[in-house]
């Protein structure tokens, strides 16, 4: 076996496959800027991914904030800096972890969905229907889940931030014994305008990518329910991943100036 | 002679190194309907895809009111899907929506019916084949085999297209709902003008339904002619095959 045949065998399906996500993306999109419109899809749609996402996503937000708090408050009494706490968390929180928690989770709950749903739909030949009912699939099942993806992420990690937030304070003033009103003014006053949209232009792209990667996988799923698991898993999978890569590419573009 | 409503030349569709379609040639007239029989896994249902575009032929040529249509993409290929209705063989039923959702999905899609209006339709459609107006709040996975594959044959032919396709109509259904569908099949065709491309291995429905029938064998269509000549085709495959018989010239691969 030639090892360099292997690596550009690899190399060479990774390039196709990147190629291949890329092309679905510019239909997808395409989709989404031309008429018809099926809103009443995109409603159900922003519903199932902001509203339903709300318990978990708050509930991962509250204790990475508490955590957040407590952790620091340790750290930092080492070098006697324990009223950086709050500018901390809040910085933290709106900056990284209140995008890609919520990207993640989100990824696990509707990314998981998406490929199910739509991998299904393609295995029992119900995709093939809709073509032949007048309807293009990417335009009926694929641009609402973008479009609400996309539009839905940032409300959620607005929703975290504050949650996550709030945890820090409920840790700092309760536990760690901070005056309520500096905790407060700690947070506020070191607040950057930017700090907060940065992070949700993060949501924003994470939410494409959930959207994109669930629909993708199980679009182009087959081979029955064997298939629609494995697109299932790869949809999840692939999005942690490119949520991962693509949270330090727009952090590098937001702050390296700086 | 008049431009054929299909005109399929020389169609050939491999998966793999697995060669299914291998050159078949045949014409659907206008308000004609015509019957493809062959054995289980000769690549009837994949013609049907080709024609539909659901499926990319390798090579050959489909044209429709004498438009090729192989390698057509986007709006035109959604404008010329218009015209085709399709019973899936699987029935192929929107699992999310309701019954008579699904038989109205064109009417409101395609031709921009009001809800109400399509609804009205689609319970007289039901109607057609055999279910009461309750089944249309049913969701599909409430029904039984034969009553998805009536409520597909109901989706198929709601928007009254001009060309439809029945991947085995009447498979899983008892012998009197069989004849019913056949009737309604012989009625889309007489009275809509409809022209008809089935799939059926049921010889008696084949009968009924067809003014001729083609037999696919390896590939290519093998016998072509009126359905009245079927017993006198001459042709060992075909002989065999209507009758049903294990010896023949069409050998089962069957490991030994
Ligand atoms: N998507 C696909 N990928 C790979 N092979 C396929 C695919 N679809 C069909 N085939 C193969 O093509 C051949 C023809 O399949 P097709 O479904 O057209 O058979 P058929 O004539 O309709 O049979 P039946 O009467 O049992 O429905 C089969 O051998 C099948 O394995
Ligand atoms: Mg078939």
């Amino acid at each position: 076996m030639n090892p360099l045949a292997t690596i550009g065998r690899f190399a060479i399906a990774f390039l196709q496959r990147i190629g291949a996500v890329a092309f679905f993306a510019s239909r997808a999109v395409s989709h989404c800027v031309r008429p018809p419109f099926y809103l009443r899809h995109v409603g159900l749609q922003m519903m199932e991914i902001g509203y339903y996402s709300l318990p978990v996503v708050g509930m991962t937000a509250l204790f990475t904030g508490m955590v957040l708090a407590l952790q620091s408050y340790t750290g930092f009494a080492r070098f006697s800096a324990e009223g950086a706490v709050a500018t901390v968390v809040v910085v933290s929180i709106t900056r990284e972890l209140g995008p890609v928690i919520a990207g993640l989770m989100v990824a696990g709950r509707i990314g998981a969905s998406m490929a199910a749903e739509i991998g299904t739909m393609r295995v029992t030949e119900q995709i093939d229907a809709l073509h032949t009912l007048s309807t293009n699939p990417m335009k009926y099942l694929v641009a609402p889940r973008i479009i609400a993806g996309a539009a839905m992420l940032p409300l959620l990690v607005l929703v975290a931030d504050i949650i996550g937030v709030f945890g820090g304070y409920i840790v700092g003033v309760y536990k760690l014994d901070f005056n309520a009103g500096t905790y407060l003014k700690q947070t506020f006053d070191y607040l950057e305008v930017m700090d907060v949209v940065s992070g949700l232009v993060k949501a924003s792209v994470f939410g494409f990518i959930i959207s994109l990667m669930g629909c993708y996988h199980g679009y182009n799923s087959d081979g029955g329910a064997q298939g629609v698991g494995r697109a299932t898993t790869n949809a999840v999978v692939s999005a942690s991943i490119l949520i991962l890569v693509f949270n330090y590419g727009i952090t590098e573009i937001f702050f390296s100036g700086r | 002679m008049a431009t054929p409503k299909i005109s399929i030349r020389g169609l050939k569709k491999r998966f793999g190194s697995k060669i299914v379609l291998d050159g078949v040639d045949l014409d659907i007239g206008v308000a004609e309907s015509v019957v493809v029989i062959g054995g289980s896994g000769t690549g009837k249902s994949v013609l049907l895809k080709c024609i539909l575009g659901l499926l990319e032929p390798e090579d050959g040529s489909i044209k429709i009111d004498g438009q090729e249509v192989v390698g057509m993409r986007g709006r035109e290929r959604e404008a010329i899907n218009t015209k085709f209705g399709m019973l899936f063989q699987s029935a192929a039923l929107f699992d999310s929506m309701r019954v008579w959702e699904n038989v109205a999905f064109g009417l409101i899609a395609a031709q921009k019916l009001p809800k109400a209006e399509a609804k009205k339709i689609a319970i007289e459609k039901l109607g057609q084949v055999g279910l009461p107006p309750q089944t249309g709040e049913l969701y599909p996975a409430e029904l039984s085999g034969g009553m998805k594959k009536r409520v597909g044959l109901a989706r198929a032919i709601a928007t009254q297209p001009e060309i439809i396709f029945f991947d085995e109509p009447t498979t899983g259904l008892d012998p009197i709902m069989s004849d019913v569908i056949n009737d309604l099949i012989v009625e889309c065709v007489h009275v809509l003008g409809a022209s008809a491309l089935s799939i059926t291995h049921d010889m008696a429905s084949c009968r009924k339904i067809a003014n001729r029938v083609a037999m696919l064998y390896q590939g290519k269509i093998i016998w072509d002619g009126p359905v009245a000549q079927i017993d006198h085709s001459n042709n060992p495959f075909v002989d065999q095959f209507i009758h049903g018989r294990a010896e023949g010239p069409i050998r089962m691969q069957i490991p030994v």
